[in-house]
């Protein structure tokens, strides 16, 4: 039984594997561009967790291995951070946190 | 040998949406050229904000007729997806004398139009949103029709349209060069051989002025990088999308809870540099805090940042060039292409088929630089 659509890829922005797999069907050929009809990877984890699943589904259906994508762009900041804890930075003030 | 009645250079939002249009007025052998995937470039980096406050005429009547369109899109493109367009409206904020006197200027001609913008108070403005530090406000503007959309959903969505009426889009295809023959263009050389064509459009956002420079015309534009950043997503706290020329800031809430903000640096240099800053955002937070105080508990996810194209008079160069005129412009949005887009695409698309503009494209053409004739808006971050 075809249980894609009850896997979850991306656990910030609740996208399934048969959402995945349906886009790289359509043409949607790459991370970035999945990332940007679906949200995957635009959560607090930012990809680290979906961004590989989904290269492996894209080499799965269109052939090209992983190591032959374009590697996704990776952003900051690498954690999440307070703009509350940031401001008082530029302000040269002691800050929690 | 491949022929084509046009070939669009650029597949942001105004490449696709020029496609579209002239896709459903019968040109539908025409080919978009992206170098890399769709809405890679500016279209899928800015703000999303769609506004009709602008202080003038031809900038009011460009983006109300856009933003009509944004609300019939979802169901004019017969879309399968969503363009989340909401107007929460935009709140615009007036610090000192004379830009509150350039407000209620714009407000009247506004008004004209029938973009029914209000005044408010600072009071008021607390109405709108709360949690506003009103400290040296002098006054704000409220279009409640005003908004925002998902700039990848909506380039996506003209992208499938224009595709089913047959429309060719060549992804990760670079366009080298744009042969011209005789006075006229003979063809498009692209990294996945020659497309013959008479007909190019420069959509090209950030990188317009090397296409133009393929036929040897030097457009008066430059590129210049806008950062902008996103938080964790929370429930629903603002509605309109709040700017502020005098602190060169705007900051929107998304449908889907994060916290979208950008900020215009006056130290920015020209060139097509797209790196992220730690400055950026030290400077955004420090901004934003004081003004938005609530948002100082939420969490950055994501900075980014694309490229403004840039003209003298901060307003889009629309339509045919001068010694070139089937070489069609569509460039040079200063920041604020995404908003114009829909009915940008329109004009452009009569114009290449020698209908009667819906609007006086004209206003926006190339020559008037050479003439002298700028178009003044007193509305740009």
């Amino acid at each position: 039984m075809d249980k894609s659509k009850d896997v979850i890829v991306c656990r910030c922005s609740d996208v399934t594997l048969a959402q995945v797999q349906d886009l790289i069907k359509q043409g949607y050929t790459s991370v970035e561009e999945i990332k940007r009809i679906t949200r995957a990877g635009m959560g607090p984890c930012q990809s680290k967790t979906c961004g590989h699943v989904i290269e492996r589904e894209i080499a799965k259906i269109t052939g090209i291995k992983v190591d032959q994508q374009e590697p996704h762009k990776q952003r900051g900041p690498i954690k999440g951070i307070k703009l509350g804890t940031m401001a008082v930075a530029e302000k040269g003030e002691k800050h929690e946190d | 040998m491949k022929t084509r009645d046009a070939v669009i250079i650029g597949g942001g939002v105004i490449g696709c949406a020029i496609a579209y249009e002239l896709a459903r007025r019968g040109m539908t052998n025409i080919t978009v050229v992206e170098k890399s995937y769709l809405s890679s470039g500016a279209t899928g980096r800015c703000g999303a904000g769609v506004r009709q406050q602008w202080g003038l005429e031809s900038n009011i009547l460009l983006s109300k007729k856009s933003c009509e369109a944004f609300e019939r899109m979802n169901e004019e493109l017969d879309y399968d997806g969503d363009i989340e367009f909401h107007q929460g409206g935009y709140l615009l904020l007036a610090y000192g004398k004379d830009q509150w006197n350039q407000f209620l200027k714009n407000v009247e001609l506004q008004h004209k139009h029938g973009v029914m913008t209000e005044i408010k108070t600072p009071q008021e403005a607390l109405e709108i949103v709360p949690f506003l530090n009103i400290e040296g406000l002098t006054g704000a503007t409220f279009h409640q029709k005003d908004g925002h959309a998902n700039p990848f959903k909506v380039t996506d969505a003209y992208y499938k349209a224009a595709k089913r009426l047959g429309v060719e889009f060549l992804t990760y295809t670079e366009a080298l060069d744009i042969v011209v023959k005789n006075g006229e263009i003979e063809k498009v050389v692209t990294t996945k051989g020659d497309i013959y064509t008479e007909r190019v459009v420069n959509a090209a956002g950030g990188w317009s002025k090397e296409i133009a420079k393929m036929v040897g015309i030097d457009i008066p534009v430059y590129s210049e990088r806008h950062q902008i950043l996103v938080t964790e997503p929370v429930k629903k706290i603002l509605d309109p999308m709040v700017m502020s020329f005098h602190h060169s800031i705007y900051c929107q809430q998304t449908p889907h809870g994060s916290f979208i903000m950008g900020l215009g640096d006056p130290n920015e240099l020209k060139g097509y540099n797209i790196e992220s800053t730690w400055q950026f955002m030290q400077e955004m937070a420090e901004i934003i805090t004081e003004l938005l105080p609530p948002l100082k508990e939420l969490r950055v996810v994501r900075q980014w940042s694309g490229l403004y194209n840039i003209t003298p008079d901060a307003a889009p160069i629309l339509g045919n060039t001068p010694h070139l005129e089937k070489f069609y412009q569509a460039v040079g949005f200063s920041g604020h292409g995404f908003m114009i887009a829909p009915m940008t695409a329109q004009l452009i698309a009569e114009q290449m088929l020698g209908l009667e503009p819906s609007l006086p494209i004209s206003t926006y053409d190339l020559g008037r630089y050479e003439r002298g004739e700028l178009v003044k808006e007193p509305n740009v971050v």
